[in-house]
């Protein structure tokens, strides 16, 4: 293949690059016109080869293009990143086609042809998407069946959590060495009482709504928020545990691991909701919102053991050696030479942990918690809006899409920050 | 004497702390069971399970046993995961080699694939695929044929089925194949320590696999035929297929969004695999006068899929344990069969949980022991 072509190929380098940029641009603007105007250029061939036109003709277009040095700034990158061999010349065109033939579809259907204004179904009346769904459901998809004078609550029960995140950057260098007590122990307690007061109500003259109220993308924060906090602790004493050197310690921490590790949340989810309802005592009634985060918390509190040991296993033996010599026992050890260390290490796997946990926690829609995935269920069997499932999804798929790829970038970014640090 | 006491202190506390726990559990749970008149036993598996399923491998109607529904709905979850694994580990590999491709194009394609369907939570990609894009296929009576014979409509896959005769006969021919290609890799690599000779291995393992299953058709009296689906007037205005094989909506959702979801994360594997090859290995390789492909099956292969398979067991293991989000679209899997259906209908929760759990358990642990298994076989001898 690659004789043959460049046999074609006459000896002056220009005529070269005057026949292969015209019967490049000639291909884009085929599938151009095509796809944007439905302007078929080359609809007088026969049969197939109209649609396989335009990739023959760019195809040898990039085979004419193709030289070792040109001396054009653009054509040199061209030829060096898409345009290499015959195969790479292939995809390339397959490629950059592919993208111009799906762009004025998906274009018209998401904003051309789509429909925004109005509050009810019949306003929908273009052939693209029915985004009046999204504006008329929107505080139930963010709120669930909260009370919609109410919302201001959870608005600022969350920012006052997000803001007493970041009260640990402000510490006085004095009160730098109480920023672990801060973080692990304070910070849990009142965020937990945040949330309980300020979104359960009940009491400082705020009404009370029920945990069965609550959804939407707001019940995946709070209990992805919790099940974080509340795992972290758990996992670091199981991780020690794991690597403790006295038998019966390690081999139940090591049973707990692989037990939790070994199972899907799903049947996890199932347990909590109906089995475990009878493993407490006759009368005590737990909610069903507790239920799923103390078993989500249980759950994922094994896989941040696995990633805080990681941690444990990546500090030098040297460490534990000198804490030794120093005299210092297992707990002084652990907590002023060990753990401050491993912990530094594990951020970027912690922040993973938590995207991971993010990303399941719309399962609790299965025992029928109302969740963004339930709300949506909810919304798409509503008689007054049925068929419109594919905007809902698309919708919370792009929620979702902004908020992990924002968490996974950053926590790339953690990963590239400690590595250079150490 | 401090020091044993030190030892066996914590250790002591921590069992009792945990026996403690599961006697509190276990008192709980007899009082409850006591209280609500259902007793503890497994002798509810035997009796007649009285359920539907909308699709099985194995022949299973109503009047079967739940213990039969148990094996029957495991079948359809290791089906989903086999399919998924298949899947997700061509796409994976291909996906994985594409990020490291020169050409810019491709390279960024595949970075945005694996960006895109990762940061999607697997649910909502199962419930688009489900709700959204599998709703938007044509009715049976308006279905277009792919590939000449197999019809994709709303109510599923429609593909033709092989029907056998003897085909057991064909099997021992397929397996004597097999077994021929292992003894003949071996005999063909004493050979070549001894004597330094390479036989054409290739050649002759696609010879055996090719000649012996064509000589059963020819000699062995087996033949196979196809069974077409056939569009099938019901009403006025309904149609179905009938004959051949029909693969549910669900199944189809399920593993395309769990083949898709997993494939990034394999991808992410190979591409860490193949970078974690130092580039001194493929030179040194080259400079010995190994061919091009030489170094990639003795130098390259061997040494990247020693970091690859690891993480890469690991991602089946997870899709093998995200395959129990089937219930969420009712695909009859073993999730919504047992800890379901089942459990709705006998509402012993305790037994029926603990089965599904311990099931999942022990697929898990049987994954991971091969996983060991292997490891330390590949593993670098050092000295």
């Amino acid at each position: 293949m690659n004789l043959s072509l460049n046999r074609i190929k006459s000896q002056n380098q220009m005529t070269n690059i005057y026949i292969g940029s015209a019967l490049l641009i000639l291909s884009i603007l085929d599938v151009f016109l095509n796809s944007f105007f439905r302007i078929n250029i080359s609809g007088s061939l026969p049969g197939n080869l109209s649609i396989f036109f335009p990739l023959i003709l760019g195809f040898l277009g990039l085979s004419y293009l193709r030289t070792e040095y040109s001396g054009y700034k653009f054509l040199d990158s061209l030829n060096k990143n898409i345009n290499t061999t015959n195969f790479n010349a292939f995809l390339t065109l397959f490629i950059t086609f592919a993208i111009i033939k799906a762009f004025p579809p998906a274009l018209s259907w998401m904003v051309l042809d789509a429909n925004i204004s109005g509050d009810t179904k019949e306003a929908c009346t273009g052939t693209g998407a029915c985004w009046t769904y999204i504006k008329v459901w929107f505080k139930r998809f963010m709120y669930g069946m909260y009370p919609n004078e109410l919302h201001w609550r959870i608005n600022s029960a969350f920012l006052l959590v997000i803001g007493l995140g970041f009260v640990g950057y402000f510490f006085k260098e004095n009160l730098k060495k109480y920023l672990a007590l801060y973080y692990v122990v304070i910070y849990p307690i009142i965020a937990f009482l945040i949330i309980y007061y300020l979104i359960s109500g009940g009491s400082f003259g705020l009404v009370w709504v029920e945990t069965g109220a609550w959804g939407g993308l707001s019940l995946t924060f709070i209990v992805s928020f919790f099940c974080l906090i509340f795992c972290f602790p758990l996992g670091m004493i199981l991780a020690l545990g794991r690597r403790s050197n006295l038998p019966a310690i390690r081999y139940i921490s090591v049973g707990y691991i692989e037990f939790w590790r070994g199972v899907p949340l799903i049947t996890v989810l199932f347990m909590s909701s109906v089995m475990f309802p009878m493993f407490l005592p006759q009368d005590f009634f737990m909610n069903k919102l507790v239920r799923v985060i103390i078993a989500i918390t249980l759950f994922e509190a094994a896989y941040c053991a696995e990633v805080i040991r990681g941690g444990l296993q990546a500090l030098p033996r040297g460490q534990y050696d000198a804490a030794k010599s120093l005299g210092m026992g297992y707990w002084k050890m652990h907590i002023f030479v060990i753990l401050p260390q491993a912990l530094k290490l594990v951020i970027p796997g912690i922040a993973n942990t938590f995207l991971a946990l993010v990303k399941d926690t719309p399962l609790i829609f299965v025992v029928g918690l109302a969740e963004i995935a339930g709300m949506l269920a909810l919304a798409k069997t509503n008689p007054k809006w049925l068929g419109f499932a594919m905007e809902g999804y698309i919708f919370a798929a792009i929620i979702f899409w902004i908020i992990c790829y924002a968490m996974s970038k950053y926590s790339y970014n953690l990963e590239e920050k400690y590595k250079t640090e150490r | 004497m401090n020091n044993k006491i030190k030892r066996i202190l914590p250790q002591l506390l921590t069992i009792l702390f945990v026996v403690f726990v599961f006697g509190f559990f276990t008192i709980n749970a007899q009082v409850n069971m006591d209280n609500r008149g259902i007793d503890f036993g497994f002798g509810f598996l035997s009796q007649e399970a009285s359920f539907d399923m909308q699709f099985t491998l194995l022949d299973y109607d109503g009047q079967d046993s739940y213990l039969w529904a148990y094996v029957v709905a495991l079948l359809n979850t290791l089906l989903v995961s086999f399919l998924g694994i298949i899947f997700c580990t061509i796409l994976g590999v291909v996906i994985g080699v594409a990020r490291l491709s020169q050409n810019f194009l491709i390279k960024n394609s595949a970075a945005w694939y694996v960006e895109f369907f990762r940061n999607i939570p697997l649910l909502l990609q199962i419930f688009f695929w489900y709700y959204a894009a599998l709703r938007a296929l044509p009715l049976p009576e308006n279905a277009q044929p792919w590939f000449g014979v197999t019809y994709m409509t709303i109510k599923g896959y429609y593909i033709p089925s092989m029907i056998w005769e003897n085909l057991n006969v064909f099997m021992s021919c397929l397996i004597a194949a097999i077994v021929a290609i292992i003894f003949i890799r071996i005999y063909a690599r004493k050979i070549q320590e001894k004597e330094g000779k390479q036989l054409p291995v290739l050649y002759i393992s696609l010879a055996l696999i090719t000649i012996l299953p064509l000589l059963s058709f020819l000699v062995g009296g087996v033949t196979l035929d196809f069974e077409m689906p056939v569009l099938k007037q019901l009403a006025q205005t309904s149609f179905i297929f009938e004959g051949g094989i029909a693969l549910p909506p669900e199944l189809i959702a399920l593993v395309l969004a769990l083949s898709l979801y997993t494939s990034t994360f394999v991808a992410e594997c190979v591409r860490a695999g193949i970078q974690g090859i130092s580039k001194g290995q493929k030179e040194a390789a080259a400079s010995v006068g190994l061919t091009p492909n030489q170094i990639l099956k003795l130098v390259i292969m061997p040494q990247a899929l020693r970091i690859i398979i690891p993480p890469t067991t690991n991602q089946y293991l997870n899709l093998t344990k995200n395959s129990s989000l089937a219930a969420a679209i009712a695909y009859p899997d073993l999730v919504l069969v047992f800890a379901g259906t089942a459990l709705m209908q006998t509402g012993k929760a305790i037994e029926i949980v603990g089965i599904t759990m311990l099931t999942y358990l022990s697929i898990s642990l049987a994954i991971a022991a091969l996983m060991n298994w292997y490891n330390k076989r590949i593993e670098i001898k050092e000295k």
